[in-house]
């Protein structure tokens, strides 16, 4: 990689953004760093500005206030514009209206051909785009006939093709069935874990944003609450009255603790759950 | 007036390479004002059930009576078991068309060959059901309201035929959770109020279990199991094997008892696996 | 279901001619077509039917198939063999019929004429039956690169017939969608006369129309993100090669046209 490793993947400093000169700002002054291998989920319900705010972290939408730092590059320097884009690769909503070629293995290509990769080069990259995403068997494939989640993973190996530092992960499970979103969730987190790749989820789900190293809640344009999923669901007061679902059993410790069982704060899974119940309650015979 | 499915089965494409049995052998009765609950994964075949209520598709053998019309006899008029079984399908609002939306919602009545005066009742009357201000909207483009909006005037639309029976195919899919909720609470009304029968796709376990009075769960195009959620959700096993999961309550109910806590084995809300767990004895009370 | 249709007429294989560079068989249908018009006397016909048999045996196509693809044009046929036997002129008369005259000139105009239109259809079907549409758009492509200097928008036509083929299937599936949720609304796209069934469109048309207009935006973006800046400095993940089979095939297309040229020259026969 041609960037110094001590070069943040995203940076936003103050950075508000407005559709219509006096409309009111789809995002206002928001700062966020997302590190190198980090995870962050952004949570929101629609209209929230998180998807507005997913646009602006690849020139796709330009500030106009503050600014957005991609691996150094200010998204405001036009001629930067495709090599941003290069570095902040996006995958989007609907599976269907973000692939362009007739075969698999050629719209992962797409990306590459753009950018003027030699063929030889072109042709390495996309097999290992391929199997990264574990879709090497349907590179002959035409896109219609795969299923929703098939189809996103096709999408993120045309992002991993162009050998990113960041993956804008935009609403991309909103459209799937819940094994197509497990099966693009667990895509993406292997990505992270296993080559270090920097993750921006983008979701309205909170199961899935429950698994972040890093949770942002968007509200109003603004950050509502940020920190771990840990600490950020803790509140679930908070989150509800921001229209937000909380995971059942946090939901369900909240409750408990109200009603006098002294449970810690952080739970968010039924293992988490049955693990902290064994500790107040007398042990089972 | 139930719908009585008898030994259904449907094949796509008979008599190519391409035959695709989508159902097989499902009986199934629909009892006036039940809310069901119908569940499955994708390519399960609930998609094509519910298509053969209203007469969409035809069954390749068996049969489905609606009102005592049986939609394979010849000469029925399938225009009469549409107007008795709504069908709102998934994504609703795309196939909103007209200019404005009492315009678009009386597509339906216009159909029946109704007169102008009871059309108009009618689309006062669905816009009411589902919670939208005729006055506020009648006369707005469908395509400038928000996605929420457009879904309710889309399922609007199908309540102003006077169905006695509401399909309704992933109602919910898209919205975000306080959409997801506003939506189910209109089912609920429109269930309770209104006297409909309703049948719910989904796949999403925690949205029909606060629902419906009865689940029905397909698998590769049979029928494996209906009863109440309480009963259906004791088969933890058979549920999973067919990639469904259940409620996060019930789960965690399963694995307490499996540590050996004595609770009872049907719990499935969060309110009664509360309740159960604040009766246990506790250490802190030097209770063992 | 209407997910496995197939577009055109393109029947996969791993023929040959299936796996001919697209150029060349675009350019040798030219040189076919060429040949075609060269035929001066029906009993020349023998050279292209020859060279068919020939492209149909190695594409492992069958007759019946090639025959089918020319099966839509017989009124055309009719009509065409019918004015040229009734209205051509010529001297030696082969049957009178009051006003009508069949003479042996008519006669052969009529079977040259067919002839002529059923060996122009069944030679471009062998191009369009062994080429997927995603071939022959990068061949037409690559071939008319050398226009853009010309400012002819080679790369633009060949990307807007990409994403074409890439959405028909799922345009396709979505007008189904519409069309049965408008039908559970009591829509009848079925009977009545044509102006009704016309107007009966419209509940369909309009939300295709909607949904492809969205479909464009999003589409649009989602290529920008992808850095997609037009033509310019574009690489392509499959080159096309010229290989031995091709100039093979060359060389008996082109003899097969001079062959047919040598006989109109010298009017043998």
């Amino acid at each position: 990689m041609e960037q110094k490793p001590n070069v943040l993947p995203l940076r936003m400093e103050d950075v508000s953004y407005q559709y219509e000169p006096d409309a009111r700002p789809a995002v206002s002054h928001v700062t966020l760093e997302v590190e190198r291998g980090s995870f962050v989920a952004v949570l929101g319900h629609n209209g929230s500005g998180k998807s507005t705010l997913a646009k602006l972290m690849n020139a796709l939408f330009l500030p106009t206030e503050g600014r957005v730092l991609v691996c150094g590059m200010d998204t405001l320097t036009e001629e930067k514009v495709w090599n941003i884009r290069r570095h902040a690769g996006m995958v989007f909503q609907n599976p269907d209206n973000q692939i362009v070629a007739n075969v698999v293995r050629e719209d992962v290509a797409f990306g590459l051909e753009n950018l003027g990769v030699p063929q030889d080069e072109m042709v390495r990259r996309v097999e290992a785009a391929l199997s990264a995403v574990r879709m090497s068997e349907f590179a002959e494939t035409a896109p219609h006939m795969l299923s929703g989640g098939q189809k996103q993973r096709v999408a993120i190996a045309g992002v991993l093709a162009m050998e990113p530092e960041l993956i804008i992960m935009d609403e991309a499970t909103a459209m799937l069935d819940p094994s197509g979103r497990a099966e693009v969730l667990a895509t993406v987190r292997k990505l992270n874990r296993e080559k270090g790749m920097t993750v921006v989820w983008i979701t309205h789900f909170m199961e899935e944003a429950a698994i972040a190293d890093r949770l942002i809640v968007m509200n109003d344009g603004s950050v509502a609450l940020e920190g771990t999923p840990r600490q950020v669901f803790s509140r679930v007061n908070e989150i509800k009255a921001l229209g937000l679902d909380v995971p059942p059993m946090a939901e369900l410790a909240q409750t408990l603790r109200e009603r006098g069982l002294p449970l810690p704060e952080g739970i968010l899974t039924v293992s988490d759950m049955v693990k902290e119940l064994k500790n107040v309650l007398c042990p089972s015979k | 007036m139930p719908i009585q499915v008898e030994h259904l089965t449907h094949t796509y494409m008979t008599d190519s390479p391409f035959a695709a049995t989508a159902l097989e052998d499902v009986s199934l009765t629909i009892e006036d004002g039940e809310l069901i609950g119908l569940l499955g994964h994708t390519g399960s075949g609930k998609t094509t059930l519910v298509q053969h209520l209203n007469g969409l598709l035809k069954p390749t053998s068996g049969r489905v009576v609606v009102d005592g019309l049986d939609i394979t006899e010849k000469g029925v008029s399938l225009l009469e078991v549409r107007r008795r079984v709504g069908l709102v399908f998934q994504y609703p609002e795309y196939q909103l068309f007209e200019e404005t939306v009492a315009r678009d919602v009386a597509f339906g009545p216009r159909n029946l060959g109704l007169s102008e005066q009871e059309v108009d009742q009618r689309v006062r009357f669905a816009l009411r059901e589902v919670g939208l201000a005729y006055d506020e909207i009648a006369q707005r483009s469908p395509f400038e309201l928000s996605g929420g909006q457009m879904r309710r005037v889309a399922i609007a639309g199908v309540l102003a035929m006077r169905p006695g029976t509401l399909i309704l195919d992933e109602p919910t899919a898209g919205l975000d959770p306080a959409g997801r909720r506003s939506i189910l609470g209109m089912i609920r009304e429109l269930h309770a109020a209104g006297g409909l029968t309703v049948v719910m796709v989904s796949h999403n376990m925690d949205d029909i279990s606060s629902l419906a009075t009865r689940l029905v769960v397909m698998s590769r195009g049979r029928m494996v199991l209906t009863g109440t959620p309480r009963e259906v959700f004791q088969h933890r096993e058979l549920l999973s094997s067919i990639g469904l999961g259940i409620p996060q309550a019930a789960e965690l109910t399963q694995q307490l008892i499996a540590e050996g806590y004595p609770l009872p084995a049907d719990l499935y809300t969060p309110e009664e696996v509360a309740e159960a767990l604040l009766k246990l004895p506790r250490k802190e009370e030097k209770a063992c | 279901m209407l997910k496995d249709i197939t577009l055109g007429q393109y029947l996969p294989g791993k023929s040959l001619i299936h796996r001919l560079d697209p150029r060349t068989k675009i350019l040798l249908t030219i040189v076919y077509i060429a040949m075609i018009f060269c035929v001066s006397n029906p009993v020349w016909y023998v050279i292209p039917l020859a060279f068919l048999i020939l492209c149909a045996k190695m594409s492992g196509l069958k007759a019946a198939q090639l025959l089918k693809t020319v099966k839509p044009l017989r009124f055309l046929l009719i009509l065409t063999f019918v004015l040229n036997l009734f209205f051509s002129s010529g001297e030696t008369v082969l049957v009178s019929w009051g006003i009508l005259r069949i003479t042996r000139e008519g006669l052969i105009t009529a079977v040259h004429f067919c002839m002529r239109l059923i060996f122009l259809v069944a030679g471009t079907s062998v191009l369009t039956l062994t080429t997927s549409p995603i071939s022959l758009c990068d061949g037409m492509e690559t071939l008319l690169k050398p226009l853009s200097k010309l400012h002819f928008p080679a790369h633009e036509l060949a990307m807007m017939m990409t994403i074409a083929l890439r959405f028909i299937p799922t345009l396709i599936e979505e007008a189904d969608k519409i069309m049965k949720a408008q039908m559970a609304r009591g829509a009848d796209f079925e009977s009545g006369n044509l102006i009704k069934r016309a107007k009966a469109m419209v509940p369909l048309l309009v939300p295709l129309f909607v949904s492809a207009f969205r479909r464009a935006g999003e589409l649009a973006m989602a290529m920008e993100a992808r850095c997609y800046h037009g033509g310019e400095g574009r690489t392509r993940l499959r080159v096309l090669h010229f290989q031995k089979i091709d100039w093979q095939a060359s060389l008996v297309t082109v003899a097969a046209l001079l062959l047919t040229i040598l006989c109109r020259r010298w009017n043998l026969l």
